[in-house]
């Protein structure tokens, strides 16, 4: 569950960087070609499948382990717990949840439009590319698609808060030194990958 | 101070329970929990009717018997103390207090507020122990232990298996408990002896038992009565990964060849 974690949490570090080409002011040339070598690189779709090895495992193990939770505890409190805790741990198997259905719906616009659909082409020097970047420009110019998104993205981030931190404790990574410095990190990832997704929409759609 | 109390009463462990709503009054504010239980219980007595039944023993948080979920925590709202060492002062003149057993499906209720928690007898004959003979008292100092780690294992060993780590943790998961038993132990050379064995075999049987797993809410040491660290989790984590992953299988040799 943490490894599996800890590769997505890497992976969603790519996607975003690669996402973020599309801000250039450069009519989406950065980012189509980056598109481009990631449907066209063998290292690369070869690594597609070990991600969705880890898509899989985790969501998996996740929801076992949940089914074995709430099977721990056959008849629940009347007052549940007020105990001190992160808050958002409480929740992982619901923001995963909406995590994973919206992803399908993710999948559905995007990866299988680029990898099955008819994509337009633009020429860029003296190739031919997919213009993914259009596509990208043409659900997020649409206010529905942006809202769904953020909505989205916000339970991405509240997922990702508990998520590192988690993963190191789990992997009996525990030290009062660094600890507390785990527990930063996954906030800060959790802004920061929330956060750096959700701008793409907002600036599409307001520019 | 008057209260209303809403207490789970359960005839026996094959009957279904239910919620009961006492008044009481005239409470002082300095007595103990438990011996406002106990008014409340000689007032049932003398009405005829069958006195709420609460596990309890030594009466200052040391023994771990009380096991009392109050208002949404194991032994009530205050930090780092059993349910003996709670006082009425905690709580509002008028207030209701909603009293619950431990809820786990490897703790079954017996009767009212009393568990079962032989589970973690179990978990404890499974191997929370040193087999190892240790001969003789050995002089003082005889085996050189750093003061970090002797501190470490008796913070460790301060747990006294009340099960409230249990019954704080929303996936009812008993990884604190055994993580104090194991770490006590692993710290220690006398315990590094059969620190692989021992957590395997104490993980197999929490698991075997139908515990929960750990998510790392970090409920149980927030509600832990002796402030047992999530470090020991951690700790667990990496001598259940070490010895998974480094165990050697059996030799086959017979006795013969040594």
């Amino acid at each position: 569950m943490a490894l599996a974690g800890l590769f997505l949490i890497s992976f969603l570090g790519v996607h975003l960087g690669i996402n973020l080409l599309i801000l250039k002011n450069d009519g989406r040339e950065a980012f189509n070609i980056a598109a481009h070598f990631m449907v066209t690189n063998p290292v690369v779709q070869s690594m597609q499948w070990v991600l969705f090895g880890g898509f899989i495992l985790h969501i998996l193990l996740g929801a076992v382990l949940q089914i074995q939770n709430w099977m721990a505890r056959p008849q629940r409190y009347k007052v549940e717990g007020f105990s001190h805790t992160s808050y958002f741990s409480k929740f992982m198997i619901h923001t995963g949840l909406i995590i994973f259905a919206f992803l399908i719906l993710h999948l559905v616009n995007f990866f299988f439009k680029a990898k099955f659909g008819a994509m337009p082409e633009v020429m860029i020097g003296d190739h031919m590319y997919e213009d993914m970047g259009l596509l990208v420009i043409e659900k997020f110019s649409n206010l529905s698609y942006v809202i769904l998104y953020i909505f989205w993205l916000l339970f991405l981030g509240f997922h990702l808060d508990h998520a590192f931190h988690s993963a190191m404790q789990s992997l009996g990574l525990n030290h009062s030194k660094y600890t507390p410095v785990f527990f930063g990190i996954s906030r800060a990832l959790a802004i920061l990958i929330a956060g750096g997704f959700m701008i793409i929409p907002l600036v599409i759609y307001f520019s | 101070m008057d209260l209303t109390l809403k207490i789970w009463r359960q005839k026996n462990a094959a009957s279904k329970g239910k919620f009961v709503t006492y008044k009481i009054s005239d409470i002082s504010p300095n007595s103990s929990f438990l011996e406002m239980m106990d008014i409340l219980n000689e007032s049932l007595v003398l009405c005829g009717e069958d006195p709420v039944a609460f596990d309890h023993d030594c009466r200052e948080g040391i023994c771990g018997a009380c096991s009392m979920y109050i208002n949404g925590h194991p032994h009530g709202p205050d930090k780092a103390i059993t349910t003996c060492q709670l006082h009425m002062r905690r709580f509002k003149d008028g207030e209701t207090i909603v009293i619950e057993p431990w809820r786990a499906r490897p703790f079954p209720v017996l009767k009212d507020l009393i568990v079962d928690r032989t589970a973690f007898d179990k978990i404890i004959q499974a191997g929370g122990y040193v087999s190892v003979n240790t001969g003789g008292i050995p002089d003082a100092n005889s085996i050189p232990i750093p003061k970090v780690k002797a501190d470490l294992s008796m913070d460790a060993a301060a747990c006294i298996g009340c099960g409230a780590c249990v019954a704080a943790c929303k996936n009812a998961s008993a990884m604190l408990f055994v993580a104090a038993k194991v770490s006590q132990f692993a710290l220690l050379p006398q315990g590094r002896v059969e620190a692989s064995e021992r957590v395997q075999a104490m993980v197999a049987e929490m698991d075997n038992l139908g515990f929960g797993n750990c998510t790392n809410t970090g409920a149980c040491e927030a509600e832990c009565p002796k402030e047992i660290s999530i470090s020991n989790i951690a700790r667990m984590n990496r001598e259940f990964l070490s010895a998974k992953l480094g165990a050697q299988k059996p030799s086959g040799r017979t006795g013969s060849d040594a």
